[in-house]
């Protein structure tokens, strides 16, 4: 099932949803006629439409709003966090090409520092799928939880069968002793890649797809560091405030330390091209991950990295 | 015409009592005083008149709204509230408590709050979330919000406009304390916003302008909601921050006021016309 099939399915079966967005129709292209006047496009106004959809709320609707992830948590923070933040409202943040997946846009458009801004607001909640399955693995628990929720929407396919979704925990794909990758979102395909260049490199190898930020899975992270010798943190977001800083609060907070070594973005936005070319040039794909993390060369070879099919 | 006269009267009563609340409440930390004062004609009319809000129906979804989306000026509403039974009058003596929850910008613990504001240029997008609600619904409720003319300098208040003119909203209406004065100085001489009636007309609004402090001019203006089909309705209340305390009326530098106790009494005797107060505390006080 799709994005937009959900969202359509739940919409159509469940009055209190509301499908909103700033003019970015990517996701609900086809959704205009089938719910009539719960399809609310505000036009370019992200602040206006998070506003309102804390009002719609506020009449017991659950908004789930659409909009790119740079202007949906950086423009319109302030509304997130006063309109949809201080009175918990069921505000429903569907965020548009997050991360690495607004390649050649630049960046005006690269939402980095996402889930830095959204952690940081009281009664948010924040995900980031692996992929489409996961994506919609996750969703129907999501809209219906009583908090605003932020999602860094991933609509891509991979091979990979998610188990189902748990709230607040992430999903344990295998476990090893000598590395164990954590990450989330579209570089969860580098990470299966790379887990499979360590193992035949003769490595015990673990990976989590982290899928849920907040509410955080503390128990994962505190056992992968604990047995494993090296945790790799992989993300497509700046280094301050995303998944390393996650479990550098985590370990801090039980009092225990780890060899962790990050992949992120450090003081810096990232070259924009479309997202194989981008992978590459920042050093984010499997076979550089998993050589970065051997320190040494290998012949394994990287499959070839599909490009985003989006239509606006 | 006579019911309609005692009418009015009966609301300047009401206002006068919500001034000596507001005039109370801008001792011991103080509070926004010039803009409660030039709200407080306008406020007093919604409630009193206009609005389906009492307190035995804040719970209903088919209840009228109001947004104070200027905020600032809450003395005003919680002297309001108090005076139409909607807050116990004791409570406005736990101005500044942390037993309590009355602070300078309302806050949804006091009954009859719809929403929290304090950051300018909010509450027209929240109250256009509402008003399409009711809309989709087929409600007959009215959303009133309520703004400052120094918050129409955000550009969010007209990003709201141009949405509810494009989604028809003319359950909603926006009523502008037009006091001519932002935190510092008159809006003129800043940001100025003139012609704000064209501007709103421009925006796609039906408009009215009138005296904010006449009961008489309030009445006239909203007998006529909604002013055109299918969309906003815009109400610019023409007011004079500080209205009610000739030594404070008009002047640029009492925006927050923290007066002391014998300024009060002096203030609350001024207010029914018996003396001008000699004010010596701080002026411009930094909030």
């Amino acid at each position: 099932m799709s994005y937009e099939e959900l969202l359509t399915q739940t919409a159509l079966s469940d009055e209190r949803f509301i499908v909103m967005t700033a003019e970015n129709r990517a996701l609900v292209r086809n959704i205009p006629g089938k719910l009539g006047n719960r399809f609310i496009d505000t036009g370019i106004t992200e602040q206006t439409m998070i506003g309102a959809a804390a009002g719609l709320a506020l009449r017991g609707r659950i908004p789930v709003v659409h909009a790119l992830a740079s202007f949906l948590t950086m423009r319109a923070f302030e509304f997130v966090r006063t309109d949809a933040g201080i009175p918990n409202l069921p505000v429903k943040l569907s965020s548009f090409i997050p991360g690495f997946l607004s390649d050649g846009n630049g960046p005006t458009h690269q939402a980095v520092e996402d889930i830095s801004l959204m952690r940081g607001i009281p009664n948010m909640t924040v995900f980031a799928p692996a992929d489409e399955q996961d994506l919609v693995e996750m969703l129907p628990q999501i809209w219906n939880c009583p908090n605003p929720s932020y999602v860094r929407i991933n609509t891509r396919k991979t091979d990979h069968q998610h188990t189902p979704f748990e709230w607040g925990k992430a999903e344990i794909i295998s476990k090893g002793e000598d590395v164990t990758i954590l990450t989330y979102g579209l570089l969860f395909e580098q990470a299966f890649i790379a887990i499979e260049i360590l193992k035949n490199e003769g490595l015990s190898v673990g990976l989590i797809n982290m899928r849920s930020l907040k509410p955080v899975d503390e128990q994962a992270i505190l056992h992968a560091t604990q047995t494993s010798s090296l945790t790799v943190t992989l993300e497509d977001h700046f280094l301050t405030g995303g998944l390393y800083s996650i479990v550098a609060e985590v370990l801090l907070k039980n009092e225990v330390t780890a060899r962790v070594l990050p992949f992120a973005l450090t003081e810096k936005w990232f070259k924009p091209s479309l997202l194989p070319n981008v992978l590459e040039h920042e050093g984010f794909t499997g076979k550089q991950i998993a050589e970065k993390i051997l320190g040494y060369k290998t012949r394994s070879v990287q499959p070839e990295i599909s490009i985003p099919q989006f239509s606006e | 015409m006579q019911s309609v006269i005692t009418q009015f009267q009966k609301h300047e009563a009401i206002a006068l009592k919500v001034r000596e609340h507001i005039i109370k409440m801008s001792t011991d930390g103080g509070c926004f005083v010039g803009a409660s004062l030039s709200a407080a004609d306008l406020i007093v009319y919604l409630y009193s008149e206009f609005l389906n809000i009492n307190k035995d129906n804040l719970d209903n979804p088919d209840r009228d709204y109001l947004f104070l989306s200027k905020g600032h000026d809450v003395p005003a509403l919680y002297g309001t509230f108090a005076e139409l039974g909607l807050l116990e009058k004791e409570r406005l003596k736990n101005h500044l408590s942390t037993e309590d929850h009355i602070y300078w910008h309302p806050n949804t613990h006091i009954p009859g709050i719809e929403f929290h504001s304090g950051s300018l240029g909010h509450l027209p997008s929240v109250a256009i979330g509402v008003a399409m609600d009711i809309k989709i619904r087929g409600g007959k409720n009215k959303v009133i919000c309520i703004m400052g003319d120094g918050e129409l300098n955000e550009g969010t208040c007209w990003e709201a406009v141009l949405v509810a003119n494009a989604y028809k909203l003319d359950n909603l209406i926006f009523v502008i304390d037009r006091n001519h004065f932002q935190a510092n100085m008159a809006t003129e001489d800043l940001i100025p916003l003139e012609p704000l009636h064209d501007k709103f007309t421009a925006f796609g609004a039906a408009v009215k302008r009138i005296d904010g402090h006449s009961f008489e001019a309030l009445h006239e203006a909203f007998s006529a909601y909604p002013f055109q089909t299918g969309k906003l309705n815009v109400v610019i209340a023409d007011t004079v921050r500080g209205k009610g305390l000739p030594s404070i009326e008009r002047r640029a530098d009492r925006w927050f006021c923290n007066f002391n106790a014998e300024e009060v009494e002096d203030l609350l005797k001024e207010l029914h016309g018996e003396k001008i107060t000699q004010l010596t505390s701080e002026t411009l006080v930094v909030r």
